[in-house]
């Protein structure tokens, strides 16, 4: 007994491993085989597809497998405003939700905290557009700003907007649409890291000469930024590939496309694949690049 | 500007508490409460849990806004001004160390706010006199619980506050690590000169530290003064047990001199002396520390300077080293208690002997209580119902929730 006791002191990391490897394995393949199927293999045939030629035999909307580097330089040429302009509304749209959100997860999860059903009650609120999809509130959105509508025709009869003026179609529409149907996505995560905020933390703030807005700029905000970061996350990459609140169809006009329309209309339009490719793995590369560069910068990796 | 901003503190500023209360929805924490802290003391404010005296300290920081009278610090009245505009500091009882900031940042914060010169050699300076300087760069959560305690005083000392209120700061310590920061807290004191306000329901630790103890129970001071002065001489039935231990016995006076009353209890006469009791005529409740008291096996020679009780006899022995502590029951005085040095090896009487107590005279006190309020005074203050009344409190909060 004492011999085998020494021999598996020996290599007990080993032991550990040989013995825990399989469950864990075995647990892990279902998510492996899953990524595998429906995220890897497709997008190796992304990457394929955005460097063919056209076919040889010019027959439209099929493509020969090559090494057409170029396709990027063409569709960077083409939709350079697309991309920029995506980007921009998706960051705009962002700060708005971030500036809109704020204050309400701050008084549902701190300022509410002695009445929980109000906090109940305020959480179902946030969440209750989900309940309808988000296509018809959209829709519903542009009904309610098309020109006839009362709130545009009251506007204008108050010279509040000029008579020629109008809110669909415009890239304040876009904005609106995309800061509207991402603030639940913002609310979440910043509610549930407010939450959990040691008011005392707070207190101590104040006890230390902290006016109540140095309080919030160098203890409060700092303490949520792990809220603040999955939030603008959740905001803003899906805004930046977002294609139905810009859309002709919605909210968006001819001057207000982003990356998303271009990519749609590529595809199942113009039969472009490999442009449509190109585009989908350059909105894919910037938006890690920024994301990867933002929680660098944010230096919430400890508290996230 | 407000006071709290410009220069720091040369000194401590006394406090003055002016008929302060306190009401909360459904209960009243703290009754018209008068309080003067004088400049550069170390004043400990004691009582159990639920008492108030946390409430008295938020009070002050100006975490709370009192319900009826006036805070006054160094002469100035603060009662309405906000906790970032007052001359005090807070060693929070959970520290409430901001994780985000190094320990560094921590300690400077209440300089950079009010934009002191050079607040990071200041807050080096602050880390040294707790010797935690070579840690600056570490965060708060990578502490042990003793060096986040000693980082949290530094953080409120290094603002040099003419008031320095501690809430409970040492509950979280383990019993040497705690010995030793009481200590170290009373000689920052001395060597700061400001003015300490320090909360705990600890009374050893109260003793230790303190020039000044208020002992507190209900939302009340019952006593105050010099913790030799509270022990030996308790007002209340109160104070008596929740500062140490005490044997207390309810009889009538049944003669006075100059000098001393006579008591009878139960057919037993004890003498007190005058200087040394609050109630001279009718029923009165007298006391004396059981480490006063002499253990005899034979009837002890009648001693006019003495007090005599028995026989009685042992029901209990329980050896602790130093000492040892006998319970003996008295047919009509009740259990008695008894602390007896170890002067012999091992305890002198046995569970069943009989014995006789005895007491120098001088040893007795008598209390200010009516006595009809509090017919038996059983320790109501040992751990064990801190601990119940603890629970209660904590079913009552949850309750309310």
């Amino acid at each position: 007994m004492a011999f085998a006791a020494f021999a598996t002191t020996t290599g007990p990391g080993e032991e550990l491993q040989r013995r825990r490897s399989p469950i864990a394995l075995l647990l892990l393949l279902p998510g492996i085989l899953y990524l595998a199927l429906f995220f890897l293999t497709p997008l190796v045939s992304l990457v394929l597809t955005s460097l063919q030629v056209p076919s040889a035999t010019g027959e439209p909307g099929v493509y020969d497998p090559a090494f057409k580097w170029e396709n990027y330089v063409t569709v960077i040429n083409d939709y350079l405003p697309h991309i920029l302009r995506s980007f921009g509304y998706a960051l705009i749209a962002t700060v708005l939700a971030l500036a809109f959100s704020y204050p309400l997860a701050y008084f549902i999860g701190v300022k509410a905290r002695p009445w929980p059903l109000l906090q109940s009650l305020m959480l179902v609120l946030v969440i209750a557009p989900f309940f309808i999809s988000f296509l018809l509130r959209t829709l519903a959105w542009k009904q309610l700003l098309s020109d006839e509508s009362f709130v545009i025709t009251t506007l204008k009869a108050l010279s509040v907007m000029p008579p020629d003026a109008h809110f669909t179609g415009t890239p304040v529409a876009v904005i609106f649409g995309l800061t509207y149907n991402f603030i639940p996505f913002m609310t979440l995560p910043l509610y549930t890291t407010l939450e959990r905020l040691d008011v005392r933390y707070l207190e101590a703030g104040s006890d230390l000469y902290a006016s109540p807005l140095q309080v919030f700029r160098k203890v409060t905000i700092p303490l949520s930024m792990p809220g603040i970061v999955a939030g603008t996350l959740l905001t803003f990459i899906p805004a930046a590939g977002d294609y139905v609140n810009a859309s002709r169809s919605f909210l968006g006009g001819s001057d207000t496309q982003m990356i998303g329309n271009v990519i749609e209309a590529n595809f199942l339009v113009l039969e472009n694949y490999p442009a449509a490719a190109a585009l989908s793995i350059i909105l894919m590369s910037v938006i890690l690049v920024i994301v990867t560069i933002y929680i660098r910068r944010a230096g919430t990796e400890e508290l996230l | 500007m407000s006071m709290a901003t410009g220069a720091f503190a040369e000194r401590g500023a006394d406090l003055e508490l002016v008929g302060i209360s306190k009401r909360f929805p459904g209960f009243t924490a703290i009754e018209s409460l008068d309080l003067t802290i004088p400049a550069g003391s170390f004043f400990a404010l004691l009582g159990p849990s639920g008492c108030g005296k946390t409430t008295t300290l938020r009070l002050v920081a100006g975490l709370e806004e009192p319900t009826t009278g006036r805070i006054l610090i160094g002469g100035k009245d603060v009662t309405n001004l906000k906790p970032y505009q007052r001359p005090v500091n807070t060693v929070f009882q959970s520290y409430a160390l901001f994780p985000h900031m190094t320990v560094l940042e921590n300690v400077a914060f209440g300089l950079r706010r009010r934009k002191l010169a050079d607040p990071v050699g200041k807050a080096h300076e602050a880390l040294r006199l707790v010797e935690l300087d070579h840690l600056a760069a570490r965060k708060p959560q990578q502490l042990s619980g003793g060096q986040q305690q000693r980082v949290a005083l530094a953080r409120a000392l290094v603002n040099r506050p003419a008031l320095l209120l501690l809430d409970e700061p040492l509950g979280a310590l383990d019993l040497k690590l705690r010995r030793q920061m009481q200590l170290e807290l009373k000689t920052i004191q001395e060597e700061v000169g400001l003015t300490f306000l320090h909360v705990t329901h600890d009374q050893e630790e109260a003793m230790t530290m303190a020039d000044t103890i208020a002992v507190m129970n209900k939302g009340r001071i019952e006593q105050m003064g010099a913790p030799e002065q509270l022990y030996e001489l308790p007002k209340t039935a109160f104070v008596a047990n929740f500062l140490g231990q005490s044997n207390l016995f309810t009889g009538t006076v049944v003669g006075t001199t100059s000098t001393a009353i006579s008591v009878d209890i139960a057919g037993q006469k004890i003498v007190v002396p005058v200087g040394r009791s609050h109630r001279h005529s009718g029923d009165v409740t007298i006391g004396v520390r059981p480490e006063k008291l002499s253990l005899h096996r034979e009837a002890p020679v009648i001693d006019p300077a003495r007090n005599v009780i028995g026989p009685a006899h042992v029901i209990d022995v329980s050896f602790s080293g130093v000492s040892t502590q006998y319970l003996i029951a008295h047919p009509s005085l009740g259990t008695i208690v008894v602390f007896a040095q170890n002067m012999a090896f091992g305890p002198v009487a046995h569970v069943g002997e009989q014995v006789w107590v005895s007491w120098d005279i001088e040893h007795g006190f008598g209390l200010a209580d009516d006595p009809a309020e509090n017919p038996r005074f059983a320790a109501d203050t040992d751990t064990k119902s801190i601990a119940a009344q603890r629970h209660a409190a904590l079913i009552a909060e949850l309750g309310e929730a």
